[in-house]
């Protein structure tokens, strides 16, 4: 029981990392992972509902009955979901075209509503926030990572800069639908090699 | 009318909800090593679904729309959704309890799937009509069901074969399903 603070963040960092070893969130991981931008911006603004929800649901979590508590997890997620829609419409709108009906859709990200549940309403608030932070980041990594790959089989760049040799031809399969499947699946298995040695 | 047999086959074959536009990877994966269980959720989620694409296109029509509330959109939606869910399965309790245990504990999950919310925002941001509305989420339902019902059936033979240990379980259902996101791609050029 008695983990330290650094371990409830690191947790979410290796051994728990999603969508690798929860997995959970699968479709915003597929979806925007076209680029390393748009991979990590949809991180970010998932980390960001992650921790406020993970504080609010631990702040409230022995006001809220227990029946109705899924109800009150999806509103006070739904809020912040509201709040990060806004903010990108106005300060990021290229950002917020690229990820589309995937910003509202991080309310029915299992992620979030898993955390809430499974962690936030038990813990109290430094270490439910250290937990949001560990497992966003986890995420944000996640999709970074998985971003970075298609993006370079794709269009043979990194962030926007062409880092392939002229020679290279861009492999469209892997910004598509079954390469995103495909490079995912065998992510997961290089992470299952390492992690089994 | 032709209209929309062409809408109906974007949307089960073209635009597959699961295969082509990233909705519903949870129960994707989470239900479908087994047949009865894919089965189970393609029920319930066609079920909800079309209930739901309605409700949500009437409340943004008649409800945000009118009264200039659409930023509201994402929490009206999914409290529509969630309280559709909670009262289709009290409704199905009472009246008609063969569903229900049919239905099992897919139907609270369904709360949660992606593919319900997002087929209900495509609605909302394509701009149909009532009856488009009504067509698209009939068809998306079908489409999810029937790109299930397949991938599970790939499944239940996987598992009798030998696959190396790294790809196992996850690993290579994802690699499989891209596989089969790949046969549904040669529709595009169909509409």
């Amino acid at each position: 029981m008695a983990k330290t603070l650094v371990q409830e963040f690191t947790k979410g960092l290796w051994n728990e990392i999603p969508p690798f070893r929860l997995v959970l969130g699968l479709c915003p991981t597929l979806a925007v992972t076209k680029s390393v931008e748009s991979g990590i911006g949809m991180g970010l603004a998932t980390t960001f509902v992650l921790v406020c929800s993970n504080v609010l649901v631990s702040l409230l979590r022995n006001v809220i009955p227990p029946k109705v508590r899924i109800a009150c997890f999806i509103i006070v997620i739904a809020t912040f979901v509201t709040v990060v829609e806004l903010v990108m419409q106005a300060y990021a709108y290229p950002l917020f075209l690229t990820l589309g009906i995937f910003i509202p859709l991080i309310v029915v990200n299992c992620i979030v509503l898993g955390r809430s549940e499974a962690f936030a309403s038990k813990n109290n608030l430094i270490r439910s926030t250290a937990d949001g932070l560990g497992i966003g980041t986890g995420f944000t990594l996640s999709l970074g990572a998985l971003g970075g790959v298609r993006e370079l089989l794709g269009y043979g760049t990194l962030l926007g800069k062409d880092i392939m040799p002229a020679s290279f031809e861009p492999f469209s399969f892997a910004i598509e639908a079954p390469g995103a499947f495909i490079c995912l699946g065998l992510m997961l298995c290089i992470m299952n090699l390492i992690g089994s040695k | 009318m032709g209209d929309y047999i062409v809408l109906a086959i974007s949307c089960i074959l073209i635009n597959n909800i699961l295969l082509a536009q990233y909705l519903g990877q949870c129960p994707f994966m989470g239900t479908s090593k087994k047949m009865e269980t894919a089965v189970g959720m393609a029920m319930a989620v066609i079920f909800v679904l079309v209930m739901a694409g309605l409700i949500t296109w009437m409340v943004n029509t008649y409800i945000l729309v009118t009264f200039g509330l659409e930023y509201l959109r994402t929490i009206a939606f999914i409290l529509v959704i969630a309280s559709l869910v909670q009262f289709v399965e009290m409704f199905l309790k009472k009246s008609i309890p063969a569903l229900y245990a049919g239905l099992g504990i897919f139907l609270p999950l369904i709360t949660t799937n992606c593919a319900v919310m997002g087929a209900c925002l495509i609605n909302i941001n394509e701009e149909y009509t009532f009856m488009q509305a009504l067509v698209a989420s009939f068809s998306y339902a079908v489409g999810f069901g029937l790109a299930l019902i397949l991938f599970a059936g790939v499944r239940e033979r996987i598992i009798l074969g030998r696959v190396p240990k790294p790809l196992q379980d996850t690993s290579i259902a994802l690699v499989t399903a891209g596989v089969l996101s790949l046969t549904f791609f040669a529709f595009r050029g169909m509409v």
